[in-house]
Order: C-alpha cells, then sequence, then structure tokens
C-alpha cells in the first residue's frame, strides 16, 4: 500500500533495467545541494563580510594616503588586497575543507549518503565542487563589491587587475580547499580536523615565512634553494604570481625575485601554474584514496 | 536476493562479524537479533558495502565490494535515526534523493502521503519528531520501489506509540514480494516482520529458527520488556535468574519469558530486591497487542 502510493509518485524503470545514474549526474547533485547548504551556512556569510569589508577599508585608505584623489587604479591597491587575500582566502577554504567529511561523518550523514547508489569518490568531488562554488561567491562578491563601491566612488578600477587577483585568489581556495578536504578525511573528528586546519593555516601564513627567512640565514641558502622552497608553499606562489602579474617584475620580492625572473622569464606563468595545480590536484586525490580506504563511520 | 557468503568483519584484533554465511530469498524477511554488540549493525553495513569485509556479499547478483552501486540501486535503507542536513525541507530531502537514485523529480505527494507526512513538505528536517523523520526515511528508502528494504533498529529511538505506529507500516510493506533484512532487539517487531529470525551472539550466527520458534525460545507465551536503569541491570538479571525465570539483556532493559499467568512474577522479584523500574511492556506471542505501563521504582 505505502510501495504503491510512493511508487506512484515518480516514475521507475523495471528491476532488472536499473541503472545507477554516473558519475558526472551525482557529482552534479550532491555539488548542488552542498553549494545550497554552504551559501545558506553563518561562516559563509561572516566572512563574505569581513572580506569585502577589510577589502574596502584597505581600498579607501590606499586612497586616503595617495592624497584623495588617488586610486586611479584597482592596481595601486593590489599590494594590499593580496596580503588581505593570503589571510583571509586559506583560512575560509581551509576551514571548509575541514569540515566537509568529517562533520558528516560525525553526525551520521556520510553514513547515510553512502548507503545511496554513489561513490566515494562521488560525494568527495560533489562536496569539493559545491564548496568550490561557495569559495568562488565569496570571493567574487567581495572583490567586486570592493571594485564597484571603489568605481562608485570615482576612484578609477583596472577590471583586468581584479578579474586578475579574483582568478588567483581562486586558484589558491582551490589549492586550499584540497588541503582541507583532506584534513577532513585524515580527522576522526570535526574539532580535530578544523584545529588541523587552523594549524595549518598559521603554519603556511606565518611559520613558513619566518621559517624560510631563519633557514635562508641559518644554512646560507643559495637563492635558488630560497626560491625552490618558496613555491613550495602556495601562499607564497599566489603572491609572486600576483605581483608578477600586476607589473610583471619580482623586484620588489629582492633577490628571490630577481632571479626568478632572469631564470624562468616568461615560463613563470607556467611555473606558477603548475605549482599551484600540483596543490589542487594531489591533496585531493590523497583525499579520495584516504576516503575509499576509511570507514565511513 | 541477498547472499552473504563467510563474511568476517574485523576490528582490530576483535570479530564483530565471524564467517557469517545466511541467504536472503526474494520475497523473505529476516530478522538480525542479538544483544548489543552481537553484530547486527556491522553486518548490515556491511551489506550496504559501507564498510570493508572478508568474504562475500551479493544483491540481487551485484556484488557489494565490486558493485557496491549497483548493489545499493536495489536497496531501500532506513537508519536508526536520520541524520541529513538540519536546514534541508522535507521536499528537498525527498527530490536529492530521488535525483540520487536516478529518479525523476518525484509527486511529494504521493511520496509523502504514503507514509502520513502529508502536509510536512515545507518542514525542516529539524522541526520533524523523531517519528516523523523516521517516516520521512522510509519515504525516501521506498523511492524507485526497491526490492529490498534494509531496516536497522529503526524504532530504538521511538517512543511506545511511535514503534507501534512505524511497525505497523513496515507491515504493509512485507509480504509484498519485498526482501527484508531487519536489525531489532525488540520482540514485537520480529514476531511481527519476519520470516525467520537470525540469531546472533558474539558475532557468530548461532541459529536461524522461525518466529514461533525464536518465541518459544524466548520464554513462553508472554513476554515482558522491563525498562531498568543500566547500573541495576545486571543486579535485575540476577534477582530473576534466582527466581527460576530466564532473562536476556536488551538495548534499555531486561526481557523476560513468563507463563501468561505468571506475568506479575518479575515485578514481585525485583521488587522484594529493591530493583528500580521505570517502565515495562508485555509483549504478547505474534506481537500484536503490546500493553503499555509505567511503574514507579520499586
Amino acid at each position: 500500500m505505502i510501495a504503491a502510493a510512493i511508487h506512484s509518485g515518480i516514475q521507475v524503470t523495471s528491476g532488472a533495467e536499473r541503472v545507477p545514474p554516473g558519475l558526472a549526474r551525482n557529482v552534479m547533485t550532491i555539488s548542488g545541494r552542498e553549494l545550497r547548504d554552504a551559501v545558506r551556512a553563518r561562516w559563509f556569510v561572516l566572512y563574505t563580510l569581513a572580506f569585502a569589508g577589510l577589502g574596502l577599508a584597505i581600498s579607501l585608505v590606499s586612497a586616503t594616503a595617495t592624497g584623495g584623489s588617488g586610486l586611479a587604479s584597482f592596481g595601486r591597491t593590489t599590494a594590499g588586497m593580496i596580503n588581505l587575500v593570503l589571510l583571509v582566502v586559506p583560512l575560509m577554504a581551509l576551514t571548509a575543507g575541514a569540515g566537509a567529511i568529517a562533520s558528516d561523518r560525525e553526525r551520521g550523514m556520510l553514513q547515510y549518503l553512502l548507503a545511496q547508489p554513489v561513490s566515494r569518490l562521488e560525494v568527495l568531488l560533489g562536496k569539493y565542487l559545491g564548496l568550490a562554488g561557495a569559495l568562488l561567491s565569496c570571493i567574487c562578491l567581495g572583490l567586486g563589491a570592493c571594485a564597484g563601491v571603489l568605481a562608485w566612488k570615482g576612484m578609477g578600477t583596472d577590471p583586468a587587475a581584479v578579474l586578475w587577483l579574483a582568478g588567483l585568489s581562486f586558484g589558491l581556495a582551490l589549492a586550499m580547499l584540497s588541503c582541507g578536504v583532506l584534513i577532513s578525511t585524515l580527522a576522526g573528528r570535526a574539532s580535530v580536523a578544523v584545529g588541523t586546519a587552523v594549524f595549518a593555516w598559521l603554519t603556511l601564513v606565518f611559520v613558513s615565512d619566518l621559517g624560510l627567512m631563519a633557514g635562508a640565514m641559518a644554512l646560507r641558502m643559495r637563492i635558488e634553494q630560497l626560491f625552490a622552497l618558496s613555491v613550495m608553499n602556495p601562499l607564497q606562489v599566489f603572491k609572486m604570481w600576483s605581483l608578477h602579474a600586476a607589473d610583471a617584475s619580482l623586484d620588489v620580492l629582492g633577490p628571490a625575485g630577481l632571479y626568478a625572473t632572469e631564470e624562468y622569464g616568461k615560463w613563470l606563468h607556467a611555473l606558477f601554474a603548475g605549482c599551484l595545480l600540483a596543490w589542487i590536484v594531489v591533496p585531493l586525490a590523497a583525499a579520495a584514496v584516504t576516503l575509499s580506504r576509511r570507514s565511513p563511520i | 536476493m541477498i547472499s552473504i557468503e563467510h563474511v568476517t568483519k574485523r576490528f582490530g584484533r576483535g570479530r564483530a562479524v565471524s564467517d557469517v554465511c545466511l541467504d536472503v530469498g526474494t520475497g523473505d524477511s529476516v530478522a538480525l537479533w542479538g544483544l548489543n554488540g552481537a553484530g547486527k549493525t556491522t553486518l548490515i553495513r556491511c551489506v550496504l558495502g559501507l564498510i570493508s569485509f572478508e568474504g562475500r556479499i551479493c544483491v540481487g547478483g551485484h556484488d557489494v565490494g565490486s558493485r557496491g552501486k549497483r548493489a545499493r540501486m536495489l536497496i531501500g535503507y532506513v537508519p536508526q535515526e536520520l541524520s541529513f542536513y538540519d536546514e534541508l525541507r522535507v521536499s528537498e530531502a525527498v527530490v536529492f534523493f530521488s535525483k540520487l537514485k536516478g529518479l525523476g523529480v518525484p509527486a511529494l505527494d504521493a511520496v509523502l502521503g504514503g507514509v502520513g507526512l502529508s502536509g510536512h513538505e515545507a518542514k525542516r528536517i529539524r522541526e520533524l519528531s523523531g517519528g516523523m523523520k523516521q517516516r520521512l526515511a522510509l519515504a525516501i528508502a521506498m523511492l524507485g520501489d526497491p526490492p529490498v528494504l534494509i531496516l536497522d533498529e529503526v524504532t530504538a529511538s521511538l517512543d511506545a506509540c511511535g514503534r507501534e505506529e512505524f511497525v505497523s507500516l513496515l507491515a504493509g510493506l512485507s509480504g509484498s514480494g519485498r526482501t527484508m533484512l531487519f536489525a531489532s532487539h525488540r520482540v514485537e517487531e520480529v514476531a511481527s516482520l519476519a520470516k525467520r529470525v537470525a540469531v546472533l551472539e558474539k558475532g557468530k550466527l548461532e541459529r536461524v529458527q522461525s518466529p514461533f520458534e525464536f518465541a518459544s525460545a524466548l520464554g513462553a507465551g508472554t513476554v515482558v520488556h522491563l525498562v531498568i536503569p543500566a547500573a541495576a541491570r545486571e543486579r535485575a538479571m540476577a534477582e530473576l535468574r534466582a527466581g527460576g525465570l530466564v532473562p536476556t539483556l536488551n538495548g534499555v532493559g531486561v526481557l523476560v519469558g513468563v507463563d501468561a499467568a505468571r506475568k506479575a512474577a518479575p515485578f514481585r522479584l525485583l521488587a522484594e530486591a529493591g530493583v528500580p523500574v521505570d517502565d515495562f511492556e508485555l509483549l504478547r506471542e505474534g506481537g500484536h497487542g503490546t500493553a503499555h505501563g509505567r511503574k514507579e521504582h520499586a
């Protein structure tokens, strides 16, 4: 009776023809759900407001510092915005990724989801793409609001610079999201995952910078070693790539920047893109392997 | 329909499930019975392909290890308690799972009406009671009319009234050619829904018997379910044994089979020993017509 009622509400195929939806369709379904859930969440609203508010403050302060009529282009505030992105976007992406699997596992949602005709890879990719969509929205809203207000105030913006910064910020967000998701698949509890993500953020933002400086002085590193170590940190890659995109020179970074420009020249974009891509793909692949081997309970 | 061949699941050095072999034919309804830790839920997780295991499980001819998606296409699963995005609306949840099962957009009236949830489409999951959540889980499980229904102690989180309603919903599903495998430690559920009872003890399948043989083994025509605080359960077991009864521990208390004319015997024994009883149910043979009551602490 119940079956008949429910059955009559949907179109089904006969038992022998039951074919589960393919990877792409399930990933789309899960990512759509994840995106809608993320943009309704408080963290999304808070991060977006913080990002847009701080970005606006940086832009206006830069304008004041250059004499009020300053900010002839968005490029003048680029340095400040790069530092803001370096602080906010990795934190946002790491914590969002860290909650993706661990909290679902803790609440029993992962088990319920995987009891449906979906694979673990589909769940992982769906969640990843959904969160990536939410992060992209946050970045676009933040930078868009910032550029919009500057334009409205008559302080010219350079659309290309805004787009470059948004694109690179999204690349950084994807890399950090991959790391966050990997942490999430490894952690037993959601609180441990988020704690580890915050620790990773502190390490990448502050400790690695200080460690690199200290290491360079103590070990008397050669300039190529210093540059090689720098590109191992996705935040440094983002910073160097953003500066390089802004004025095609890395002089501001000192000897390492000069070395990079001279050594790699026009290949710098490809080098940075490769590094960031590796930071996106490798942790995500590791997360997929971990999830396939770990119990969802 | 479900073939379980020499399935073993180890957690560290211990075995949660040990060399279990069980065949559940089309239209069969098998209850997994056992104490907490007997391996019921672990075996269900193995059948769903949620955890790795030694051995082989096939659902509808599909190996759950290598063709898990195909196997799960044939399964509707109801967990002990529905855990899903609390902020999701009932209608959104149904549409989401319908898409995951490769179905068209469902007619919500029919899907939700079948389980008595008409008019609750716009509610968020967090606004539903435990019983309503289980009804929603059943509606989701039944999407696409799957030939296999797997239930994991689905009434454990419900009150007595909710349990009865839910079991009668499930009873309407059994006997329609659908295969059911469910874990329970409630006698009335087993009696109402099962055609066979697989008794698990410490991960091993001890025996498979008819519900009548099972009820007889538990006691006589009446089984008294006594809800006893955890701290007093061991003492209650000892006192009941000393009084010549054969009690069995279950999730929240003790089951004891008694002659129809001696239903008060366990209460008298526990009262004399000063063991508190929070609640009780009389589970009659056949599982229909349970009586409920609440006693003051003895």
